[in-house]
């Protein structure tokens, strides 16, 4: 009995195959860019954990040097001596690979994973990185490929990477959870170390989790998007199924075991969609994943391995949102056939006409929505508010949409002067219904790419004159000891250019790990450093070590401005002269003048500096040939700007990936709404065919109304885009990265995205006109007879 | 599996054994071999031996409070060389760890440090005598005069000792043979220490006072590879008299026996396999496994039929491996306290 | 013969199927003048429908004159057949005749405005014979049937065809209201003077009409 009443509901598929395939076909996508999200995502925390336990930042407290980078190991042996259970770490890079030593004996439990055979790890002189590092590790020693290192790192006992880096003493000191009963206070030990508490360290998981976030935020809308529909094929094949409903139920099947056997056919149809998204999603991630390892690189300095894994956490969470999203769309018509009197009618009714009620209920849900939004613009604190904002925002004006299409249609329709035209108008708000989700599918991909295409492009024109403004000395040289600074210092200054020593050392700032930057105040500074506020003569004051001038992630996080003061060490606080936008780095920065930081920090010497000269390349010489600098010391400008660019513009191209695939979702979902609403445009049409309007000029007029739907949509897509873009630039970046963006606005830009709308519209609605144009005379025809 | 696994397998092999790496560093390739007839040369022997793979300073006592509450102790430094010799800083081949533990009648606490050898983390230099890992320490002007330091989370201990004895040298003169096979160690022992100091527990400060008997064994040879784990007594009478035995639990059942009747005065008699026999009387769940924490021991030569129980069956060492460990008290044919260790109860 | 206002000779029509073409009409001729009234009766598949169609320029004849108004309607585009369609001819359906987006007041008006011939008096004298005043503002889908096939005939009039085709205008509807249907219709046929082809297999209308033809196996009897 299960085997013919299923046979018998599912044979509807077998006669439209295009529901079946909009069915799959829409869970496939919307599973798809969810889960490659996920996979993304889940690569990446693989990474940031596998660099966590490799590298111990963030798990356990550290001591590192008060000053510069480097402890004595007798400090090391004292410590443990006095019963400090600190293990030591000693850090370096050998080309662009960071070397990492320590050593597995001492070192708490959890750190530095996978190194292969541990017997070896002490007893040969070997190092361990995966397979992508070792190919580029330049040493003597033998590299043992493990999986398990965190990408760009290679690790090897303690003496062994001594010994490759040519140094006797060690970086910083992890310290093991637990501690015996008594130990004497570290000051006494060794005054020249500070002990850094595991949290006070800059989590990687922490600061990239915004950039996480967001793919994650889009990830769900593409899903959203793909649950539309999902939900208007299941309405349409259910509504059209009431008649084999109707006989099975009048044949005697009871109805619960109808239910049933419908859910059991949602889920197997559920389980088939998402398992090709999944498929689908591996595609997409393997594609984007090399982009978000280089923007997760140059944003933040973490490292991602740039090949996927197959994990259960996304393709297990990809399968079960989609299951359940399916089954949810199933569940409200479930509900209707289960309580659908035996004898109802079985013609399908123009189901997707929407009462007068479910109007108003949208619409206050949508007025709802943006209140809501309203309120957290307001009074919101906190990345999360941010996207929820976001997303009441999105979501509410959605809903919006057929309240604010509607009067539209409403007033041609009231304009319009020939008959035929009138027709089109109210033809066209009769169909708002039936197509309100497919539009609000592309309203959200219209005002995704409108809202990030601003967010981009305004951040974009900002970055390039911010790098115009910080990089402006010519040339970067960074020496490799104290005596070659001075030799550089004196040298270049010899040689006619301009020297901008930059002294620089890690501390704590207003409660956050910060840099302290000292730096010779001067008309570079003064000339191309735009401040988003300042004192009048900030750089005198900074220059007069009066007043610091600090970046404004630090500003806004510690929330200081302006005019507040801040405590630079332990006995010199001084006022905020200045904020300045700082792009691209997520860390706090403040700055002081060059005679102040010698004060504080007598010990640090300056080892970077920037040479202003007009004539770079000669300069670039003279560092190289009289005073022995290494190439790769020097940095060019223009290198480093088109560094920032690129990293800049790969950051995006995932975003951008994103958006397009987000739009062509949206087509897909108008172009299933169109299809699987064909069928029941023909009898509304015939009248008109009948009364003299030709196939093929209803065919065009079916067209043309999905252009004026796309671009009703994309008219009203503008506002909600723009919006977007401001809640983007002005809370979640300020949120996430700790600045706000100045807001630019970019016609030609959301031109050609309405023109690519129109065109995603028009090839959506194309196949389904053409159809009708193809319908033949008899098909209409039968509308009128009496078989029907 | 981690480093610290490995460098104990290497000491322990039944350990490694049970914990299934069977096979790891059977050999002796490279290593000094412990031969018969030894010619020891004090006091540079207490001192370590690097050529040897294995080594160990091993000190238990019975103590006893003001109020006569029976205590424990345990102060322990292995060394684990990964290589013959010994070479400058990081490069050394030598592994050192330590256990400390402390047993009350109702606690235990016990506690593991591991050093590289080469940096100063942990070493032992014969005289004046010094053997130290971190901050833990066992040191004096001399091998009969020595203090004792160490702690963990939860308990510390500093105490001072004073030998009243002669050195007692285990097995032939101090060759210990510890299979039919024919694996042995060099096994000499301080069993006549006196020692009193203090011992810091959660409840506060105890001073205590009693006995403590030091090993000292140093090897190249892992044992038998159908050896699954041992258990171990030392064991005084009220008599002054002292017991050391030990039996290797083979896989087939049978037991590989070793013991050394001590005199009071410090004259002893070695006996071989099978003289010595201990038969578990009474087990105790302990960190989800049975133990056998009370024992019927006979040496039936020197007439000793005694019961040997725990003062506390909970005396488990919850390490990197874990092994049982703790002060006994005997009753029978003869009275007195002792020192139980037992590995390799699965 | 200049009054005939639809003159069908020798048409021919197939339709396709899997054993080949099936015949349904095989040669009917007829003749309907301006103003008279002519009734095509005939068993089910009898192929009255499909010259209905024919006639109104809905389908296309494989062989034959079909002229309308004087157009020769095998001859032309499909383009020009629909200009005729909404120019000269009106056709009444069983069902399903209205547009279901327009009101019925739009709806009553619509081919009419197609033709570009409103006669806002005859509209209003349509509605308030045919006892529409009350549902001008309504959507198709809250009349009833009887209502709806109304709104049709007033639809239909308002056009002032030539032709006025109807196939079974009364066949949905129950006895009672058929009769006045009917009564309306054949009342404003009368009025404007239209030729009016009806298909019916009901008796007892077609002896309302001036003529009767019998189809038989598509062939005139």
């Amino acid at each position: 009995m299960n085997r013919a009443c299923l046979a018998a509901l599912l044979s509807h598929w077998h006669w439209n195959p295009l529901q079946l395939f909009a069915f799959l076909a829409g869970l496939a996508l919307a599973t798809a860019l969810w889960s490659g999200v996920q996979a993304i995502n889940a690569e990446a925390r693989a990474s940031y954990d596998a660099a966590a336990a490799t590298l111990g930042e963030g798990q356990f407290d550290q001591i590192v040097p008060g000053a510069g980078d480097r402890i004595a190991q007798a400090d090391f042996v004292a410590l443990r001596r006095a019963g400090w259970l600190v293990s030591p770490v000693i850090e370096g890079r050998v080309g662009d690979v960071r070397v990492l030593g320590f050593d597995p004996l001492s070192s708490p439990a959890g750190f530095g994973v996978g190194q292969g055979d541990p017997g070896a790890f002490l007893a040969e002189g070997q190092l361990f990185a995966n397979a992508e590092t070792a190919a580029a590790l330049e040493v003597d020693l033998p590299v043992v490929v493990d999986p398990g290192i965190a990408p760009g790192i290679a690790v090897g006992d303690i003496g062994v990477v001594q010994r490759l880096l040519g140094r006797e003493d060690l970086s910083r000191l992890l310290v093991q959870p637990v501690q015996p009963m008594e130990r004497p206070v570290l000051s006494d030990l060794a005054p020249g170390l500070r002990l850094q508490a595991a949290n006070q360290t800059a989590d990687v998981g922490e600061l990239t989790g915004s950039f996480h976030l967001n793919l994650t935020a889009f990830g769900l809308l593409s899903f959203a998007v793909g649950l539309f529909i999902v939900y208007s094929t299941i309405g349409l094949a259910f509504e059209q199924r009431r008649g084999v409903v109707r006989t099975l139920r009048a044949l005697g099947v009871a109805l619960p075991r109808l239910v049933v056997l419908m859910l059991v056919e949602v889920l197997v149809l559920a389980l088939i969609g998402a398992g090709l998204g999944v498929v689908l999603g591996y595609v997409v991630a393997a594609a984007l994943l090399p982009d978000v390892a280089v923007t997760l690189r140059g944003l933040y300095g973490a490292e991602v391995a740039g090949t996927l894994q197959f994990r259960v956490s996304w393709w297990g969470s990809g399968l079960a949102i989609a299951v359940l999203g399916a089954l949810a769309a199933a569940g409200a018509r479930l509900w209707q056939i289960a309580r659908m009197p035996l004898l109802a009618s079985a013609r399908p009714r123009a189901w997707a006409m929407t009462s007068g009620r479910v109007q108003n209920v949208q619409g206050a849900l949508a007025l709802l929505l943006l209140a809501v939004a309203a309120v957290l613009t307001l009074a919101g604190q906190g990345l999360v508010a941010g996207f929820a904002l976001l997303g009441c925002f999105l979501i509410g004006a959605a809903l919006a949409l057929p309240l604010v299409v509607r009067p539209v249609l409403e007033r041609a329709e009231r304009g319009a002067t020939t008959p035929v035209a009138r027709w089109f108008w109210a033809d066209t708000r009769q169909q708002l219904p039936g197509l309100s989700l497919a539009l609000m599918a592309l309203l959200l991909a219209i005002s995704a790419n409108i809202g990030v295409a601003t967010m981009v492009s305004s951040f974009r024109l900002t970055f390039v004159s911010f790098l115009d403004q910080r990089l402006a000395p010519e040339l970067y040289v960074e020496a490799a000891s104290a005596e070659e600074a001075a030799a550089i210092e004196s040298g270049m200054a010899a040689a006619g250019a301009d020297v901008l020593p930059l002294l620089a050392i890690e501390t704590q700032v207003a409660g956050q790990p910060a840099r302290l930057f000292g730096v010779r105040v001067g008309p570079t500074y003064r000339e191309s450093w735009v401040f988003l506020d300042q004192v009048l003569d900030a750089w005198n004051e900074v220059a007069a070590g009066q007043a610091v001038v600090t970046n404004e992630q630090l500003a806004r996080r510690a929330g200081l401005w302006v005019g507040d003061s801040v405590s630079v060490a332990p006995d010199v606080t001084l006022p905020i002269a200045a904020v300045v936008a700082d792009y691209g780095n997520p860390r706090g920065q403040v700055i002081v003048g060059e005679d102040l930081f010698r004060n504080l920090h007598p010990e640090v010497s300056p080892r970077q500096f920037g040479l202003r000269t007009d004539d770079p390349g000669a300069l670039r010489d003279v560092l190289r040939t009289e005073l022995g600098v290494a190439e790769s010391a020097l940095i060019d400008q223009r290198a480093l700007k088109a560094f920032s660019l690129e990293v800049f513009e790969r950051t995006f191209t995932v975003t951008a990936a994103l958006n397009v695939l987000t739009l062509a979702v949206a087509g897909f979902a108008m172009l299933m709404s169109l299809l699987t609403l064909a069928d029941l445009r023909v009898p509304q049409l015939a009248p008109v065919w009948a009364l003299g309007l030709t196939r093929r000029r209803i065919g065009q007029l079916e067209l043309l109304r999905t252009v004026v739907f796309a671009v009703v949509t994309c008219l009203f897509a503008l506002p909600v885009g723009l919006g977007l873009a401001w809640v983007l630039l002005a809370i979640i970046n300020v949120e996430a990265f700790g600045w706000r963006l100045p807001m630019f606005l970019f016609p030609a830009d959301y031109a050609r995205l309405g023109v690519y709308a129109v065109l995603a519209a028009i090839a959506a609605a194309a196949w389904p006109a053409w159809r009708l144009m193809r319908t033949p005379p008899n098909a209409l025809l039968k509308v009128f007879a009496h078989e029907r | 599996m981690s480093v610290r696994t490995i460098v104990f397998v290497l000491i322990w092999p039944f350990a490694a054994f049970a914990q299934g790496f069977a096979g790891l560093g059977t050999d002796a390739e490279g290593f000094a071999v412990p031969q018969p007839d030894p010619q020891f040369d004090f006091p540079a022997d207490h001192g370590p031996h690097p050529d040897y793979r294995i080594e160990w300073w091993y000190l238990t006592a019975n103590l006893e409070g003001p109020d006569g509450t029976p205590y424990g102790l345990q102060w322990t430094l292995f060394r684990s060389a990964l290589a013959p010799g010994e070479d400058e800083g990081w490069q050394s081949p030598q592994v050192w760890f330590a256990h400390a533990a402390v047993t009350t009648p109702e606690a235990h606490f016990a506690t593991e440090r591991f050093a590289r050898g080469g940096v100063g983390m942990a070493g032992v230099e014969a005289s004046p005598f010094r053997a130290w890992i971190d901050e833990w320490a066992m040191e004096g002007p001399d091998f009969d005069t020595l203090s004792l330091r160490a702690q963990g989370p939860d308990f510390a201990y500093v105490m001072e000792m004073r030998a009243e004895g002669p050195l007692v040298f285990q097995g032939e003169g101090g060759f210990s043979v510890k299979s039919a096979e024919g694996q042995a160690s060099y096994y000499y022992s301080q069993p006549f220490y006196r020692i009193e100091g203090t011992l810091v527990l959660p409840e506060g400060p105890v001073e205590v006072t009693g006995a403590a008997w030091l090993d000292r064994e140093w090897s190249s040879q892992p044992l038998s590879e159908n050896q699954s784990g041992w258990d171990w007594f030392s064991l005084s009478f009220d008599s002054g008299d002292k017991l050391m035995g030990f039996q290797l639990r083979q896989r087939d059942g049978t037991r590989y026996s070793a013991s050394t009747w001590i005199g009071a005065d410090g004259a002893t008699v070695a006996y071989p396999d099978g003289a010595f026999v201990a038969e578990p009387v009474a087990e105790s769940a302990v960190a989800g496994r049975d133990v056998p924490t009370r024992w019927r021991v006979r040496l039936p030569d020197q007439g000793v039929d005694a019961e040997v129980e725990a003062l506390n069956p909970q005396s488990w060492m919850p390490l990197t491996i874990p092994y049982w460990e703790g002060p006994v008290t005997v009753s029978g044919s003869h009275a007195g306290v002792g020192y139980l260790e037992m590995t390799g109860y699965e | 013969m200049t009054d005939a206002v639809l003159r069908l000779e020798g048409v021919e029509k197939a339709f396709a199927s899997v054993d080949g073409p099936v015949p349904v009409l095989r040669g009917v001729s007829l003749e309907l003048r301006a103003g008279e009234t002519l009734a095509l009766t005939g068993e089910s598949g009898s192929g009255k429908s499909t010259l209905l169609h024919i006639a109104g320029g809905l389908e296309a004849a494989d062989a034959g004159v079909v002229r309308v108004a004087g157009h020769d309607l095998v001859a032309m585009s499909d383009a020009a057949r629909a200009a005729v369609r909404a120019r000269d001819v009106a056709v009444v359906f069983q069902q399903f005749n209205l547009i279901p987006s327009l009101r019925v007041e739009d709806n009553i008006a619509f081919q009419a405005r197609l033709a570009g011939r409103v006669d806002q008096g005859l509209i209003d004298r349509l509605v308030d014979r045919l006892g529409l005043a009350g549902q001008m503002r309504k959507y198709p889908e809250a009349l009833s049937g009887g209502q709806q096939q109304r709104v049709a005939i007033a639809r239909a009039i308002a056009a002032r065809p030539r032709v006025l085709l109807a196939d079974e205008p009364t066949g949905n509807l129950d006895e009672g209201t058929a009769a006045e249907v009917l009564e309306a219709l054949l009342a404003l046929v009368a009025e404007t003077g239209a030729g009016l082809l009806l298909v019916t297999h009901s008796p007892a209308i077609a002896a309302r009409m001036d003529r009767r033809l019998h189809l038989s196996a598509g062939r005139v009897a």
